[in-house]
């Protein structure tokens, strides 16, 4: 399985995505921002980050880079795509998913695990996990309050496209597990055809028991075997 | 051709949250500004280009507003021209 990981100038968690898929068997390739072209590749993986220093809106001047162009035609011809943390950013910006990321309500950059609930496993990014498995997974960012207006916040949650909740480690919607003030606790949501997601908590960050969980492993086997099968 | 500056306000859209505008009229609060009652951080852009006219340079700016300067789903835009043209052509 051949996976891009796409590096913007101020992408920061490019090491990590290509470790983690390497981890699973993926053979990752780092593209630059400026390159062009991802014929022959199965995944397109965006990482974490400040590109572009967050100048304008997060993700607003990395989604006008070259390859962007190449990423959004190999979306839409159905290519399976991971954006995290900026990586979601930069898919909102650039149109592949819906809404937007805003300042967290607190004003505050957060750094810190958080708990996730798996709200669909029937995904090609989420079909090792469990519904309703409870995730500890590690977040930081300032920016990743979820907003979109009330159609699209609808139609998210009346197609399923809602993939990971913010929850307390019981698995509750509860005052505090939110990080950022999303809206409907949305920490993950698919596009239309579920090709695409994007997610501001950072799953390569949850690879190794060393480094406090293992929890975001399953994302990436997910990837790998819808892969293999398709 | 003439040069035309051009002054872009870029503000959150109402009703939505602005986390910036409430910090800051906290601390407008704090510092004893008791009738302050909102604030909203917005951000101005300012434009120097060259364009045939005034209607085609404001067009041109609302084109990148659309496509870059604002986000639609958490912004509102205004354009205007700001100062003097000048013959940029010489």
């Amino acid at each position: 399985m051949k996976v891009a990981v796409i590096t913007f100038p101020g992408s920061n968690c490019d090491y990590d995505l290509y470790k983690a898929a390497q981890q699973v068997g993926g053979d990752a390739t780092f593209m630059w921002h400026r390159e062009r072209g991802l014929a022959g590749y199965d995944a397109v993986l965006l990482p974490g980050g400040f590109s572009y220093g967050d100048y304008l809106r997060a993700g607003a001047i990395a989604r006008m880079s070259p390859i962007m162009a190449d990423v959004i035609t190999f979306a839409n011809a159905g290519g399976p795509v991971l954006g995290i943390c900026n990586g979601f950013q930069i898919l909102c910006e650039s149109g592949l998913l819906p809404g937007a990321l805003m300042h967290n309500e607190s004003m505050k950059f957060q750094s810190k695990d958080v708990f996730l609930r798996v709200e669909r496993a029937d995904t090609l990014f989420t079909a090792d996990y469990e519904a309703g498995q409870i995730l500890r997974i590690p977040i930081a960012h300032g920016e990743g309050n979820y907003e979109a207006d009330k159609e699209t916040l609808e139609a998210l949650e009346s197609e399923g496209r809602v993939v990971f909740r913010y929850v307390d480690s019981s698995g509750e919607k509860s005052e505090g597990a939110n990080p950022n003030g999303s809206w409907h606790d949305i920490a993950g949501i698919t596009n239309e055809s579920g090709n695409v997601l994007g997610m501001m908590p950072h799953p390569e960050r949850a690879m190794e028991e060393l480094l406090g969980s293992t929890d975001g492993i399953a994302l990436f086997t997910s990837l790998v075997a819808s892969l293999q099968t398709s | 051709m003439s040069q035309y500056r051009l002054e872009v306000r870029v503000k959150p859209r109402p009703g939505l949250l602005d986390p910036q505008g409430k910090a800051v009229h906290h601390s407008l609060n704090s510092l004893g500004w008791d009738g302050v009652s909102d604030v909203r951080v917005g951000k101005a852009i300012y434009i120097d280009m060259d364009a045939e006219s005034a209607d085609a340079a404001l067009e041109a700016v609302g084109v990148m507003c659309r496509k870059l300067l604002a986000n639609p789903v958490t912004e509102d835009f205004e354009v205007s021209l700001v100062g003097e043209a000048k013959d940029a052509g010489s």
